[in-house]
């Protein structure tokens, strides 16, 4: 996995010599592996009971003809709920949807974060303050954000964005109904921008100051420097960032819900979930929709983003 | 079958869990309705809007009456109320003893037997005086001749206008307007500074589809025939859609998929908006100075038609007792008690009188304080919920009772999709024509659910 190589070496536990010497280190050998075992048990019991349980139940309820007003008619239909995700008319158009508005957000919230995370990695005054404030939206509960998009800022009357626009002698936007996908992508941009910039800000302070200083002796420009010490030195950052960022806005739901309930191309995988589990009150189908997402998601996370990585990957490093 | 047993018990299992979890920490604990004793505990399952906290903020009136009864209250969303109640009664829990269900499901829980039927205990007690409760109200809530349910409040839709801009523009609003004429207003009224005509256009099938389907409705359209086949598709329907989509995209406020009633009626209020047509409520809101810009400056009107006489809608929150309370007669008690004449004057004598649950009873249009902290809008709302017709809204006779929705389980799934397609027609993305052919093939299938 990617994920794995991002965590810095730990210093482990010495691994005990292979060449076993008698009988007696290998019962204590053997003894000591049953304690570890053991030890670990209950966080394993506690972590499976609350993440592989729920899905679990979630895979058999989505074997279920289960329609919450229809009680007295529940029975198991096998895959008939699969075929319908996969051969109904919902399923596609959502995964483009998702596809769509999942990737420019990331994109656009990566690009923005390196970019204040450049701007933030040098010393100022108050740069504490700007900090905190630029991680702000980060800490704004999503439906707040949502909300607060939708009646201050993108209002088509009273909002600031029109308001802008109308200043610059450009007539107001009608964002909901004539620009649904931008406007949910603006959202989650700037709803996930910080947390981007967090994460490359950590990454460009653990930079080693000596090299860069070595690079601008050795004659190398910023930009130079840039592009060819910084950017690999963030690559680990950038990909644990995207891999998070993703699997965070593959879930986004809020500004949907609050704002474009699902129209004009912005009916995501989630959305569409639960539109079939609280108003289509189909529990099988929510839950068949669901374990597909998953799997996507799943995926995506360790296929798509391990090849895509390759474009960082300056020639033999890994 | 085993499967089955075990899939439902864990369903169950869950369902319960999350009932308790969300009583206890709805109302902090105290979900038990103690049978035991003659004591007894009702749970009390509501929307949390502001006529039910009123509601509950009077309940100690009712426990002073009636010694050993207790009422507790757990407030939610209607999206959970319906997961918790519908959990509650499939799995036979018997945790709510008095639970409030829209017009829209009354209906089609009483047909499943969810629903006590309270005709007896209603037309039994003279002082209750079942016959004052608005006729229309009372078929909505009724199945064959059982009544399911008692209305807390009500309404209907109409058209709000401003006249200080109607008389600006020279122009008259007649009581009975018809769509052509308010079309035709609407693009006079139509400037930079205000919109003609505030139409909701958020996809919901309780949002855009509300004003929408009468609009269909009064246009000859309607969702299904009387055999269960759709309509969507239909000439009427089409034509009653592309009017309302051609009104918006002609007169209508700017950015019409962001609203629904909230952001219309923070328009109205705000004076950029000429004409409204919506629930009736709102007239309560728009005459309230605090709030309002344009209070005092609004006539009211019926919903406006074009090929039938009325088109008004009919919405109305109820009390039901559950089939499953174990307290069903201390239950029925308290349903009664709030929705009784004395409770209005209870509400009116403690909270004010602007406060009294509307559109329930002909009876609170007589009480004078009534109609004078409400003389704007009451007598437009009698008027109207007195006139409009659930049992046949459309030009022709219809397989469910109800106007603005149809009272399949089936419904908020269609109403929302066809929503979402026509919200794609108001941008302009796609054609009316087109977003109804494919929502006719949606309708059709939940159609075809209702004819086995």
């Amino acid at each position: 996995m990617t994920t794995a190589s991002f965590a810095p070496d730990q210093e482990r536990t010495p691994v005990p010599p292979a060449e076993p010497e008698g009988t007696a280190t290998r019962l204590a050998l053997k003894k000591r592996g049953r304690q570890a075992r053991a030890l670990v048990m209950p966080a394993l019991i506690f972590s499976i009971v609350l993440t592989q349980v729920p899905f679990l139940v979630t895979i058999a309820f989505s074997m279920l003809q289960w329609n919450q007003l229809r009680p007295s008619e529940i029975k198991f239909n096998w895959f008939e709920n699969y075929s319908v995700v996969f051969t109904g008319p919902d399923f596609l158009p959502s995964l483009m949807s998702t596809v769509i508005i999942t990737g420019s957000s990331v994109v656009l919230s990566l690009l923005l974060g390196l970019f204040f995370a450049v701007l933030l990695d040098r010393k100022f005054l108050g740069r504490g303050l700007a900090r905190t404030l630029m991680i702000t939206p980060f800490l704004v509960m999503p439906a707040a954000a949502a909300l607060l998009w939708k009646w201050s800022m993108l209002d088509v009357n009273v909002g600031m964005v029109n308001w802008a626009l109308n200043l610059l002698g450009l007539p107001a936007v009608a964002w909901n109904t004539d620009l649904p996908v931008v406007t949910i992508v603006i959202l989650l941009t700037w709803q996930y921008t910080p947390f981007m910039m967090l994460i490359l800000l950590a990454g460009l302070q653990s930079q080693s100051r000596e090299v860069l200083e070595a690079a601008s002796v050795d004659g190398a420009g910023p930009w130079r420097t840039f592009q060819w010490m910084t950017l690999p030195h963030l690559r680990q950052y950038i990909e644990i960032s995207t891999l998070l960022g993703t699997i965070m806005m593959l879930q986004a739901f809020d500004p949907i819900a609050i704002m474009t309930k699902g129209t004009g191309g912005t009916k995501t995988l989630s959305y569409l979930l639960y539109e079939r589990a609280f108003i289509g009150l189909d529990v099988g189908q929510a839950a068949a929709f669901g374990v597909v997402t998953v799997i996507i998601t799943i995926a995506v996370a360790s296929i798509a983003l391990r090849t895509l990585f390759k474009v960082f990957i300056n020639g033999g490093e890994r | 079958m085993l499967v089955k047993k075990r899939a439902l018990l864990v369903g169950a299992g869950l369902a319960i869990t999350a009932i308790v979890l969300s009583g206890c920490s709805g109302a902090g604990g105290g979900a038990g309705a103690g049978a035991a004793g003659k004591d007894v505990t009702l749970t009390l399952a509501t929307v949390n809007n502001p006529q039910m906290k009123d509601m509950e903020s009077l309940k100690g009136t009712f426990e002073k009456d009636n010694p050993g009864i207790k009422v507790n209250f757990v407030q939610m969303e209607e999206g959970d109320l319906r997961a918790a109640v519908t959990a509650d009664v499939a799995s036979g829990a018997g945790q709510y003893d008095v639970v409030t269900v829209g017009a829209y499901e009354v209906p089609q829980w009483g047909a499943q037997g969810w629903l006590k039927d309270l005709t007896p205990a209603l037309t039994s007690d003279a002082a209750y005086d079942v016959g004052d409760i608005l006729p229309p109200v009372k078929t909505a809530l009724s199945v064959d001749g059982k009544q399911y349910a008692v209305p807390f409040y009500g309404e209907s839709s109409i058209l709000m206008y401003n006249k200080e801009m109607f008389a600006a523009a020279g122009l008259t609003m007649s009581n009975n307007p018809t769509w052509q004429e308010v079309a035709a207003a609407a693009k006079t009224l139509n400037t930079p500074e205000h919109a003609g005509i505030c139409l909701r256009g958020k996809p919901g099938w309780g949002d855009l589809f509300a004003p929408l389907t009468t609009v269909v409705q009064t246009f000859g359209g309607a969702w299904y025939d009387n055999n269960w086949k759709a309509q969507v598709n239909s000439p009427a329907f089409t034509e009653g859609v592309n009017f309302y989509v051609d009104l918006l995209k002609t007169a209508g406020e700017k950015d019409p998929v962001s609203n629904s009633f909230t952001e219309c009626l923070n328009q109205l209020s705000a004076g950029k908006v000429a004409m409204w047509y919506d629930a009736s409520v709102a007239a309560s809101i728009l005459e309230d100075p605090t709030t309002s810009k344009v209070a005092g400056k609004m006539g009211y009107v019926h919903a406006p038609v074009y090929k039938t006489k009325e088109s008004g809608w009919l919405w109305s929150w109820n009390l039901a007792v559950p089939a499953t309370s174990k307290n069903a007669d201390a239950a029925v008690k308290f349903a009664k008690w709030a929705t009784s004449k004395e409770y209005q004057q209870l509400v009116g004598t403690t909270l004010g009188w602007t406060r009294v649950p509307p559109g329930a009873r002909t009876s609170t249009y007589s009480i004078p304080e009534y109609k004078k902290a409400a003389a704007a809008f009451a007598p437009i709302t009698l008027e109207v919920m007195n006139a409009v017709n659930p049992v046949q809204p459309g030009l022709n006779p219809q397989p469910w009772v109800g106007i603005q929705y149809v009272t399949i389980p089936e419904f908020q799934d269609v109403g929302n999709q066809v929503a979402q397609l026509v919200a794609d027609a108001i941008a302009g993305r796609t054609t009316v024509e087109e977003a109804l052919a494919k929502g006719q093939v949606i309708a059709q299938a939940a159609g075809d659910k209702q004819k086995k």
